[in-house]
């Protein structure tokens, strides 16, 4: 360690004022402040120090998604080696298979990413943000495994430049960065982002796991259900055995990468909130307002919904919608900031996603699509909780 | 105001540094309506150009006539008629481009950029200046929806005018067309893109 610390040391004064290579200071900055707790402390102003700066609540958010991230390997061999009609399942091979599918992803995410916002941070010359450590590791959380790496790349940019960078860059953006990219590749290549071939990985790689012929299926429980026709809305996994409530809560089913298991999700929520960092008010009303939802569409369950058909339970658990819940709508940038507020947003955003699963038979999933239109509304809704709060309070005066 | 402009700047400027679209942000809702190909988005531009540049004639020519508490009532009148005008030859001359553009062609009547030179220059210039404003207006308007829709058609569908641009061979290796170019919002993010880039060019516009 002291080693690196000697060699920052040493190579520091190139990137200084009249250096070599001033024109990077800001990648150098960037690497340097992430490695080391920086020297300089403001010297105006009142500030309270505490250890919880960006860069760590960031890598928190990261340990967090971890599980999620162990489990999609895991879960993303599984489901090669169950359509190839496999009996035994080596938890060693399984998890190597799982890590190098997801593995080109993860890096084209971070490269694209990472590439654009240090150009941007050295072209305005500004210090380089720490924001997009957590969204690229949700990109491919988000995706289903077998996405084209160039359509990540494409998507990546595209939601970095358009919703960050323009707005100003981390902590700007009106919606979030991993979701909008999510959002583009779902509405611009819709045949790589649904249906039942992409959701299981279909091809070895380096000798590992299976080349699935053509002709398998693996529709994702709520492609199934959207699909279903009439009162019949049975889910059944590759093989084609039932799937239980429970199997959906642990999340050995197909689906996007990092999002079937409710199980790691709510241990990666229990982290976010020892550590303080996702705020529960905003978990609790999505699952709130999903489970509200959710019970009056299965009160009113009707043939033309399939989904409708599905009990409250199995709605919290499938798809996206813990995830969306616990890492999604909890990004304290795009959510509402007031306490009243954040209650009116988690709820809404639960009740909007389950009314799109159940009443547009064309989206299977709606959480990705509540999270950012709620992310739209979040400060009108903090506008209008601030205009109520100095209302009631100037009546007060009045009385 | 009116005696000290010059015809040069009267048909020029609005092609890039008074454009309609891009610098007084009019017609906004027709550039993402037709201009997912670039077929429709020419022959809209040629529409509004005719319909801008005879209906600028037609109102300065009776501008003096125009009793001032009717003449937006005159002005609906005048375009109106010449937008069935170009709709029928449309429909006479290019059918199916006319279907595809279906109601945008009468919508013309509400194009802000329409009522905005009616207003703004025909009602207070001559016929031959405002044939020209009419001209360079509409060609500004014209300009952006080709660029919209040049982008739109290449990304979206791989072709341009209908014919294929984007290689089978890039096909066959996994590339895929952009299917968010074919929708409206993609439309407003390249209006926005061209905006940003003019705006960088021109920095007296920059707010």
């Amino acid at each position: 360690m002291k080693a690196l610390r000697n060699f920052l040391n040493k190579i520091k004064p190139n990137f200084e004022e009249g250096g070599k290579l001033h024109a990077f200071r800001s990648v150098f900055d960037g690497f340097e402040t992430f490695l080391y707790t920086p020297e300089t402390t403001s010297t105006s102003g009142v500030h309270i120090h505490d250890s919880r700066d960006s860069k760590r609540t960031m890598i928190i958010v990261v340990l967090a998604l971890m599980p999620c991230l162990l489990f999609g390997m895991y879960n993303a061999g599984y489901q090669n080696w169950l359509a190839a009609g496999a009996t035994v399942f080596p938890f060693w091979e399984i998890m190597a298979y799982g890590c190098l599918a997801v593995l080109p992803t993860l890096a084209v995410a971070y490269i694209v990413g990472l590439g654009i916002e240090f150009a941007v941070a050295q072209w305005r010359g500004e210090e380089i943000q720490e924001g997009f450590l957590v969204t690229g590791i949700l990109i491919p959380l988000i995706c289903p495994v077998d996405t084209p790496l160039w359509m990540i790349a494409v998507a990546t940019a595209f939601s970095v430049i358009f919703v960050k960078e323009v707005f100003g860059g981390t902590g700007y953006n009106i919606l979030n960065v991993a979701l909008v990219t999510r959002a583009f590749l779902f509405f611009a290549y819709p045949a790589s982002m649904s249906g039942d071939k992409v959701f299981v990985p279909s091809d070895s790689i380096l000798g590992l796991g299976h080349n699935l012929p053509e002709s398998f299926t693996g529709a994702t429980p709520l492609g199934q259900v959207a699909t279903a026709s009439g009162g019949d809305v049975a889910i059944t996994d590759i093989t084609g055995k039932a799937v239980s409530t429970c199997d959906m809560f642990l999340g050995l089913i197909p689906g996007s990468f990092g999002e079937t298991s409710t199980l790691c999700i709510l241990i990666g929520a229990l982290i976010l909130l020892i550590a303080g960092i996702a705020n529960w008010r905003i978990i609790l009303s999505v699952f709130a307002g999903g489970a509200f939802m959710a019970w009056i569409a299965h009160s009113f369950e009707t043939p033309t919904y399939p989904a409708s058909y599905l009990t409250v339970a199995d709605q919290l658990c499938l798809g996206g919608f813990a995830f969306a819940a616990v890492f999604m709508a909890t990004d304290p940038v795009t959510a509402a900031r007031t306490t009243v507020g954040k209650y009116i947003y988690g709820f809404l955003v639960g009740v909007i996603a389950i009314i799109i699963r159940t009443y547009n038979n064309g989206y299977p999933e709606g959480a990705m699509l509540a999270v950012l239109l709620m992310n739209a509304f979040a400060p009108l809704i903090d506008y209008c909780v601030v205009q109520v709060n100095i209302n009631r309070r100037l009546k007060r005066i009045k009385a | 105001m009116a005696d000290k402009i010059s015809n040069k700047s009267v048909i020029f400027n609005p092609f890039s540094k008074n454009n309609p679209v891009i610098v007084q942000i009019l017609g906004i809702c027709s550039v993402l309506a037709v201009t997912a190909k670039l077929e429709p988005a020419i022959v809209m531009g040629l529409s509004v150009i005719a319909v801008l540049a005879f209906a600028n004639v037609i109102i300065s020519l009776i501008r003096n006539t125009i009793p001032t508490n009717i003449r937006i009532i005159v002005q609906l009148v005048v375009v109106a008629g010449l937008v069935v005008i170009v709709n029928q030859l449309l429909l006479a001359y290019a059918y199916d481009v006319s279907k595809q553009l279906s109601v945008f062609i009468g919508l013309i009547i509400t194009n802000c950029i329409l009522m905005g030179r009616l207003e703004a220059f025909a009602m207070a210039n001559r016929p031959w200046v405002s044939f020209l404003d009419g001209i360079g207006n509409g060609v500004g308007y014209a300009i952006i929806l080709v660029i919209v829709g040049f982008f739109r058609e290449l990304l979206g569908s791989g072709t341009l005018l209908g014919i294929q641009i984007v290689p089978d061979w890039c096909y066959e290796h996994g590339y895929v067309n952009n299917g968010l170019m074919i929708l409206p919002p993609m439309a407003l993010i390249v209006v926005a893109c061209i905006i940003w880039i003019h705006r960088s060019y021109n920095k007296d516009l920059q707010e």
